[in-house]
């Protein structure tokens, strides 16, 4: 068992992208991830790499474009109305197919909303909040020490399938603090990338990064071609947990940090003699339909709780299929459900 | 048989998709002459705009990377403190560079970036078919200012190396014009200065180059060349504002 940290979950991020062999980071400030920025200012010097506080979202998007063009590991960071700035970048980049990560470190919308903790930019992040077919992969971590290996993760599956990766948390898991370990970097994969822009040097032809393609038939097959990688991570990068599923009498479906909240539900819910399983979709995209079809002739009826309106809960009502009812609890705003009121939506269901 | 003239290298050898008399070839052609006279064309690195030259990957044999319309300073900054032994230009319109870019050129400059930027000023919107740009004349006629510019619509044009000369981390700046001959050789000398106070790590370095737009100006090439000197270096008088006299 190696040294164990007690870490805010912003400095976990930051800390994560440089064993990750992050070197470059460009951002804007905003709360609630701000200390991302604060840590990476102290650290990158000291490592030789670069932080830099760009003008804008819109310029910091941009810069990482630039940085992952040039074959760098490079990250960004920021929270959702940050991040909805950096959607005429990510579109960008995913039709590019440069590598790069992105941290968004939710907090209630819409508009400037509000700084407290939510889930509401699941669709953005998932269907796609810029223009265009493209997919980034999206992962969503419930406590500091997977937030920490989930960053790790987030710059090989980048690298590997030249892709997006976006670190999604509730402005919960940035703020608090947990311990840590930092567990050696063992799957970090060096991935050539001889399509990156550093130079003909005059021995190869020249590299091109373009996201425009004018004629029909050359986008359409570059479009294909995206599908196709889409559907190579679907096979490969599918990440869940479950637990109690199998002979549950209700099934919840939470993701990040409401997910701890039903484990607390659990035990609450068998003293009273129910049986509640969870499901917790780590890749919000690649999303587990299989997990969801596996265990969907099982219970009475799923309940999905999300700090939204009920953004996820498109996403299970399509893998249950219809073979189950899909209930839905959701708080707002920056409100928190506590275990009570969990339960008693549970109970409405095993009563009806 | 002496050589008195070819292609340069760093410019690939197709047809240019531009219109007839426009002068967009001339500025590609100038910058190529100028990556192969430095022999840097293994280390550069071009940035695309949105607008006419979009495509001007195609253009130059370097590596290339196109970028989101005015946001090429940011990318440019991206690459350049990836690889600092890179050299870096930027290739930007009026649109790119002086309207929805404006953030990013000012911060680039701000930051003095190791950058050069050429800012290939022709008053209008070319690709999106001529419509007013922050660089349009007063009176000038475009279709969206179809009644002419007017102060009390549209505002004064910008001007973008004044503007810029403010700026500390800005240490090169010039304008320049390809209208004739004279004109072309001081845009080469001044765009090869440009280069080479980028690769001497001096900070931002800018060449604005009043260029022509005869299909959306509505004139013939040569008509349009004698606009741009009647009309455009009245408002935007041409020489350096900046870094004349600097060491490279």
């Amino acid at each position: 068992m190696g040294e164990k940290f007690l870490m805010k979950g912003n400095e976990v991020i930051a800390e994560a992208a440089l064993r990750a062999g992050c070197r470059f980071y460009f951002g804007y400030p905003i709360t609630p991830q701000t200390e991302i920025a604060h840590y990476l200012a102290k650290k990158m010097p000291e490592v030789g790499g670069t932080f830099l506080q760009a003008e804008s979202e819109t310029a910091a998007i941009n810069m990482v474009y630039g940085a992952a063009s040039a074959g760098v590991r490079v990250m960004t960071s920021s929270s959702s109305p940050g991040i909805s700035l950096k959607q005429e970048g990510i579109s960008f980049i995913a039709c590019a197919e440069l590598p790069a990560v992105i941290v968004n470190i939710v907090r209630c919308g819409p508009g400037l909303g509000g700084i407290l903790p939510a889930q509401c930019d699941y669709f953005q992040a998932v269907k796609g909040g810029g223009h265009g077919d493209y997919k980034m992969v999206v992962l969503a971590p419930y406590s500091i020490q997977e937030l920490y290996e989930l960053t790790v993760d987030a710059f090989n599956i980048s690298d590997k399938y030249r892709t997006i990766t976006m670190i999604m948390g509730e402005g919960i898991l940035g703020q608090m603090m947990e311990t840590v370990e930092f567990k050696d970097v063992e799957n970090n994969i060096h991935i050539e990338k001889p399509w990156a822009t550093t130079g003909t040097g005059m021995k190869r032809e020249k590299n091109i990064i373009t996201s425009i393609y004018i004629k029909p038939e050359v986008l359409e097959e570059h479009n294909r071609k995206l599908q196709a990688k889409y559907k190579e991570i679907e096979k490969n990068e599918i990440r869940v947990e479950s637990y109690n599923c199998e002979d549950a009498d209700v099934i919840v479906a939470a993701f990040g940090t409401v997910a701890r909240i039903i484990s607390n539900v659990i035990p609450m819910a068998q003293k009273e003699g129910i049986k509640v399983g969870l499901i917790r979709p780590i890749s919000l995209w690649p999303f587990p339909v299989k997990e969801f079809e596996k265990y969907a002739h099982v219970p009475k009826a799923f309940l999905t709780v999300e700090l939204n309106a009920g953004q996820m809960l498109e996403d299970v009502r399509l893998a249950v299929n219809g073979k189950k009812p899909v209930h839905f609890h959701g708080r707002m705003g920056g409100m928190i459900p506590d275990e009570a009121e969990i339960l008693e939506e549970i109970k409405k269901i095993t009563r009806s | 048989m002496a050589t008195v003239v070819k292609k340069p290298h760093a410019l690939a050898d197709i047809p240019m998709h531009y219109c007839p008399g426009c002068t967009h070839g001339i500025v590609h052609r100038i910058i190529a002459e100028v990556i192969d006279e430095l022999d840097i064309e293994g280390k550069t690195i071009g940035i695309s705009p949105v607008g006419c030259s979009y495509n001007n990957y195609d253009y130059f044999n370097c590596d290339m990377v196109q970028a989101a319309h005015g946001r090429a300073p940011a990318v440019g900054t991206g690459i350049k403190r990836a690889n600092p032994e890179n050299v870096v230009f930027t290739y930007q319109g009026d649109g790119d560079l002086a309207a929805i870019g404006t953030g990013e050129i000012i911060h680039a400059a701000t930051r003095g970036e190791k950058l050069t930027t050429i800012f290939v000023n022709n008053a209008i919107y070319g690709m999106t078919a001529g419509q007013m740009a922050p660089t349009t004349l007063m009176n000038q006629v475009t279709s969206t200012s179809p009644y002419g510019r007017v102060a009390e619509n549209h505002g004064f044009p910008l001007k973008v190396c004044e503007l810029l000369s403010t700026i500390e981390g800005a240490v090169f700046i010039e304008r320049a014009s390809v209208h004739d001959i004279k004109g072309i050789i001081n845009t080469k000398k001044a765009i090869k200065k440009a280069f080479k106070v980028q690769m001497s790590n001096k900070g931002f370095a800018i060449v604005e180059v009043l260029s022509s737009c005869p299909t959306n100006w509505g004139m013939s090439p040569a008509k349009a060349l004698e606009w741009i000197r009647e009309k455009m270096i009245d408002f935007y008088p041409l020489g350096n504002f900046k870094g004349e006299n600097m060491e490279v």
